[in-house]
């Protein structure tokens, strides 16, 4: 399960909605039990509607911060924004850590749809997504 | 040269298990092939089968990205931190 504030929940959608028409992205800083401490939001190098990749430079300074004050980077969040959340094979493909949260934000209806999944093993598995204030 | 070498969470189970290493080299490319000698099952995520680094590998050198540094070209002095940040990425390739 992934546990959020509010303020983490409209960070994460604010910064996928900034992106547009490109794809938004950022990282999920906090605990191993996947409670969100911190989101980083990143520059979409990919610079694409289709694609992201995370800025490299935000990720060497999220796990420079992550170590400064005992927390761990647990996942990655990115937008959909003509189709719904759900991994592409891409996606999985290209998620080698079975211990992150990967967030898919769908910017394609109202509400925006914000879901949270595992990988493992190249198959994607729904989470529960807890937003507590 | 002497450096210490940051392993990602990733690569840890195929690279003995430690966060960090001591490494040795005198540039990146050494370091990032002698990784490939001691550990083969990482080669594929580190190097392509030229030499050069593999699309979806990020290493810093301190606070430098390789790339602007002549990638496995770039020099490691005794106490460089090299990191490896394997790409986080997706979508529809």
């Amino acid at each position: 399960m992934l546990t959020l504030n509010s303020t983490h929940r409209d960070a994460i959608i604010a910064t996928c909605i900034r992106a547009l028409p490109n794809e938004g992205c950022g990282l999920l800083l906090g605990s191993a039990d996947g409670v969100v401490v911190n989101v980083l939001a990143s520059a979409n190098v990919a610079d694409s509607a289709k694609i992201y990749e995370i800025d490299p430079g935000v990720l060497l300074r999220a796990y420079r911060r992550a170590d400064e004050v005992g927390i761990e980077v647990i996942g990655v969040f990115h937008s959909h924004t003509h189709s719904e959340a759900l991994p592409s094979p891409t996606d999985i493909d290209q998620a080698p850590d079975p211990s992150w949260h990967y967030v898919i934000v769908s910017l394609r209806d109202l509400p925006v749809e914000l879901r949270s999944f595992r990988v493992l093993d190249g198959s994607a598995t729904s989470e529960p997504v807890e937003v507590v204030d | 040269m002497s450096a210490v070498l940051r392993v990602p969470t990733v690569l840890r189970p195929a690279m003995g298990g430690a966060s960090v290493i001591a490494v040795e080299g005198s540039t990146v490319g050494e370091v990032l092939f002698k990784l490939t000698t001691t550990y083969p099952a990482v080669k594929g995520q580190l190097l392509n089968d030229d030499g050069t680094l593999h699309r979806f590998l990020n290493v810093y050198v301190n606070d430098d990205d390789v790339r602007y540094l002549g990638g496995v070209n770039a020099l490691i002095t005794n106490n460089d931190e090299i990191t490896l940040l394997p790409a986080v990425a997706g979508g529809l390739w």
